[in-house]
């Protein structure tokens, strides 16, 4: 025969029960935090231990990784690195200028814009289509062999022309990706409440598309900076990559290079960690 | 009642749409008068939501007029802006601003579309917020709301520069039923001040109850037009008899 059991003894039950789940959880955490640990350890151990017992290895730490000429070599290239965070900002500025120019021609149909439409198209097909590098050597040879008077001739000049078209023309089609994806009902309420056409993408349209699009805009951000290193190639004198490259040329040491690598390295990873922390942050309005 | 004044608020003659071969209505004749609230029921897809989405010009007839203080509204000469800002149109699925709080829902219209002054606009504004009970609710994201009290928002919203008329498109179809009722109430609100308004609803009991009269839409043609008590207690057409018996079974009536 079962007797009913007294109410305190089940709140000890229910207490001990809870205890018990909570002491499993710990445990169970506990041994993923060893397997993940050990593994880390065995595989990075296994990496290391190639590389250091690799033929080569002697002559690449002297080649690449060379204490003596990192210290000798940073200084002129964190200067001239000041050089690419300035064309980086530029650009940036100016892509997104552009980007949202180009993608509101496509996305507004008003008939007296139709031959910038046409344009628009032509230019995202075009820029988007061609390698960066390419354009850089284009623009920045191009530009000046047509001898005209008033075009830019500066190496750095034409190669930020070049950066920025060639991003543009991805920025144009994040921005339209954002306006197409706010749902057609704003459009509507907003037409509704009284507003134009005009007003209804200025106040409700763009400011919503403009908030989802933030993430992958930072992602052309970060490829946008490294990309920055390209104008080396047409003689932009005192880029960071460039300055790396004539002293790693002078002394055929290439730790000047991996000194460079840092210093993008230093920009582009507190990026990504910005951009993680947005979509987090981001992921539940979606409305 | 009093004698008619002057023309109807709003008026179909022969209004026709169709989306490609669809044809959607076809030869609505219908009046609303001032003070009056029509409702329209029907199954979905009898062309409800298109109806009202004609007279707002969210779309563009095919034939027919539709005229507003007895001025045609549906030629192709007439400034739509102009017409919408004297039209109040609230959606099934409230369609807020996600970017704005509430307040700046309602404020949007009243100041760029209406070119009021966002000072005085604002006590306007918070007044109608809180007598629709969201007093408190302001500074909130309408993600923050629940169902009801975002309806109530866009309610607000459509309202807030006093139009000539609501325009309610099943306003409490997209709700948890336990949330119906306070939807409900700032519609009877609205009502009972005298607005004129059409809408389209599922809510037998409430059609009953907020409207003078009551239009069965069935297939893009209006079947049955009168007060509540005639079409939904005695309906003289068999698809209306049909569609009643149909509600009553799924418990809406």
């Amino acid at each position: 025969m079962i007797a009913p059991r007294p109410p305190l003894d089940a709140a000890v039950v229910v207490a001990d029960r809870r205890a018990e789940r909570a002491a499993a959880r710990r445990a169970k955490a506990r041994r993923g935090q060893l397997i993940a640990a050990t593994s880390t350890l065995v595989i990075g151990g296994a990496l290391v231990a190639l590389i250091l017992t690799s033929p080569g290895w002697p002559e690449v730490r002297d080649t690449f990784l060379s204490v003596e000429v990192f210290r000798e070599s940073f200084p002129d290239i964190l200067r001239a690195f000041w050089l690419d965070v300035r064309v980086f900002l530029i650009v940036e500025v100016a892509v997104l200028i552009l980007g949202l120019l180009v993608a509101l021609t496509r996305t507004v149909d008003a008939p007296a814009l139709f031959p910038l439409r046409i344009l628009a198209v032509v230019y995202t097909d075009l820029f988007r289509g061609i390698p960066t590098i390419l354009l850089v050597y284009l623009i920045g040879f191009g530009v000046p062999a047509l001898a005209l008077e008033g075009l830019p001739t500066e190496p750095v000049v034409l190669g930020g022309i070049a950066l920025t078209l060639s991003y543009g023309a991805y920025v144009s089609e994040v921005y339209r990706a954002g306006l197409r994806s706010v749902h057609r009902g704003q459009r509507d309420a907003a037409l509704a409440i009284g507003l134009t056409e005009r007003q209804a993408l200025r106040h409700v349209i763009l400011p919503q598309a403009v908030r989802r699009v933030g993430p992958p805009l930072l992602n052309d951000f970060i490829a946008l900076q490294k990309d920055v290193a390209l104008i080396a190639i047409i003689g932009v004198a005192g880029e960071a990559f460039r300055v790396a490259q004539i002293q790693a040329a002078s002394d055929f040491n290439y730790t000047p290079l991996i000194a460079a690598a840092m210093l993008y390295l230093a920009i582009t990873i507190p990026l990504a960690r910005l951009l993680d922390r947005w979509e987090r942050g981001h992921g539940g309005r979606t409305r | 009642m009093a004698a008619r004044p002057g023309p109807p608020v709003l008026e179909f003659r022969g209004v026709t749409k169709a989306f490609g071969e669809l044809e959607v209505l076809h030869g609505i004749d219908l009046e609303v008068a001032e003070h009056e609230a029509v409702a329209v029921i029907g199954a979905s897809g009898s062309g409800k939501s298109t109806l009202l989405r004609c007279v707002d010009l969210l779309e563009e007839i095919d034939d027919g007029d539709i005229f507003l203080d007895g001025e045609v509204i549906t030629d192709p000469s007439v400034d739509p802006v102009a017409v919408r800002r004297r039209l109040g149109l609230v959606f099934q699925a409230y369609n807020l601003f996600g970017h704005l709080t509430v307040l700046q829902n309602v404020l949007l219209g009243m100041v760029k579309a209406h070119g009021g002054d966002r000072d005085e606009a604002e006590p306007t504004a918070r007044a109608l917020l809180a007598r629709l009970g969201l007093g408190g609710r302001e500074d909130d994201h309408p993600d923050l709301l629940s169902g009801g009290q975002q309806q109530r928002v866009a309610l607000a919203r459509a309202f807030a520069a006093r139009p000539r008329a609501m325009l309610l498109d099943e306003v409490t179809s997209a709700l948890d039923p336990e949330l119906v009722g306070e939807v409900l109430g700032a519609v009877r609100d609205l009502r009972d001040e005298g607005v004129t308004m059409l809408l389209a609803t599922h809510e037998m009991s409430f059609a009953r109850e907020v409207a003078d009269r009551i239009c069965f839409l069935h297939e893009g043609r209006i079947l049955e037009v009168g007060p509540p008590e005639q079409v939904l207690e005695h309906p003289r057409r068999p698809e209306t008899q049909r569609f009643l018996r149909r509600l009553l079974e799924a418990g809406r009536a």
